[in-house]
């Protein structure tokens, strides 16, 4: 109870605030939160949360989502994920891999990294392919499985890393004239892995910046962190997630993806190519990147579509604003990856309009 | 994605542990985490324990999961 209070006195004196803010989040579980707890109809529209590129499923470029979908029609290979990516549709609304398994592929859902090492050394037979998807906080997972599968001499294990770095699409973000970010609401579980210190680079861009976590009082706690920032003109990075995130992050898990992997140019879906923005395998682990029996062929670029996710991803439209917006697109009908994700902005607006 | 469950170890072997909260226990690898011992508790995240949390802070968040689960349950009556 003492917690809704607080949380109350805090958006009254947040909403005291005239001038205008822009303030972004780059965490698909954040951006759910909000919609659900109702920020943005609470807080007054002087701040203007924005959804940017947090949901790494709605990230991931269409090119993947093809490649995947042809890679699990392969009879010889078992394609294990997480979750969200069984529904996403690649170039076109029918490449998904809900649709392969309904075509006869061997497609399964895992919770962790190290459930699709147990399908590798209960299927030596098969190649099993897991799709490393996520920013900083689910990398170390797939370096771990990669790891093990060494140790275990599991040669038909393989990764495809799509995991991806979250300051080059930040930096990106601040450097587009268009967009105007004042705050940043930080990830908290990737700040769990690259510590307080990996947002400090905020303080270029004069961007105030709070790492928060993920219940209403901690989002608020954030939020009226950056107002306080913007108005003292204070750009240091705070930490609004003391019980999880440390001020150098969880040094093991980091240098676990030092260790395994190289940064990369890699395409956003919606925003084309970041500088060095993607996790990938290094060269000594060949041997367990699919991407190297498997090469993807024609890095192309996206094709042209009613979709607007990439407006969207970049905080330039709310989803509202979609022309194909509930009335085309919605979660039966997914037309884009911010729709299909549960993670991602449209989808979330959507359930909680 | 980013939802991480607070468990209490129970046991631990190498990498391997199993954490516990309300009754449920579940299997859990312990590789980002570099030193940790039985009753201790930590933020798992995909099958990992990502972070060791205080004890309070734990027991706030698997009460706030309980209070959500009651007025599911309650609303589903």
């Amino acid at each position: 109870m003492n917690n809704i209070m607080l949380v109350k006195e805090k958006i009254k004196s947040i909403n005291e605030l005239t001038e205008k803010i822009n303030i972004m989040e780059v965490c698909g579980t954040h951006t759910t939160a909000i919609s659900k707890f109702g920020f943005r109809d609470v807080l007054s529209h002087n701040i203007n949360l924005i959804s940017g590129p947090g949901c790494p499923v709605c990230v991931t470029s269409d090119v993947y989502i093809d490649y995947i979908y042809e890679l699990s029609l392969n009879r010889d290979i078992i394609i294990t994920t997480y979750g969200d990516m069984i529904r996403v549709p690649g170039s076109s609304p029918h490449i998904t891999l809900e649709n392969a398994k309904a075509l006869g592929a061997d497609v399964r859902m895992v919770y962790s990294s190290m459930d699709a090492l147990k399908i590798a050394a209960n299927n030596t037979n098969k190649k099993v392919v897991f799709i490393g998807i996520g920013f900083e906080t689910t990398t170390p997972y797939s370096a771990v499985a990669v790891r093990e599968s060494e140790k275990l001499k599991l040669n038909n294990f393989f990764l495809l890393s799509l995991h991806k770095k979250v300051e080059p699409v930040m930096r990106t973000l601040l450097e587009d004239k268009t967009i105007n970010i004042d705050g940043f609401l930080c990830p908290g579980h990737v700040a769990a892995v690259i510590g307080q210190k990996g947002f400090e680079f905020l303080q270029e861009y004069n961007c105030a910046g709070a790492v928060a976590g993920f219940e209403a009082d901690e989002i608020i706690d954030g939020i009226e962190s950056i107002i306080n920032d913007i108005h003292n003109k204070d750009y240091t990075i705070k930490n609004k997630y003391e019980r999880v995130v440390r001020k150098d992050g969880n040094i093991l898990a980091a240098s676990l993806i030092d260790e395994f992997f190289d940064t990369r140019n890699d395409i956003w879906r919606g925003m084309g190519e970041v500088k060095l923005s993607g996790f990938k395998l290094k060269e000594a682990f060949r041997a367990h990147d699919i991407e190297y029996i498997y090469p993807i062929k024609n890095y192309s670029e996206e094709k042209k579509s009613a979709c607007q996710c990439g407006e969207v991803l970049k905080g330039k439209i709310k989803p509202f604003e979609c022309k194909l917006f509930e009335k085309v697109c919605n979660p039966d009908n997914p037309v884009g990856p911010c729709m299909v994700s549960g993670e991602g902005s449209c989808a979330a607006y959507y359930r909680y309009r | 994605m980013c939802l991480g469950i607070p468990l209490k170890i129970i046991e631990i072997d190498g990498k391997n542990a199993v954490g516990e909260a309300n009754g449920i226990k579940r299997s859990i690898r312990i590789d980002c985490i570099s030193d940790i011992a039985i009753g201790e508790y930590v933020m798992v995240h995909a099958g990992f324990a990502l972070e060791k949390m205080s004890k309070k802070d734990a027991l706030d968040t698997i009460d706030a999961f309980s209070e959500v689960e009651k007025a599911i349950n309650a609303d589903e009556k």
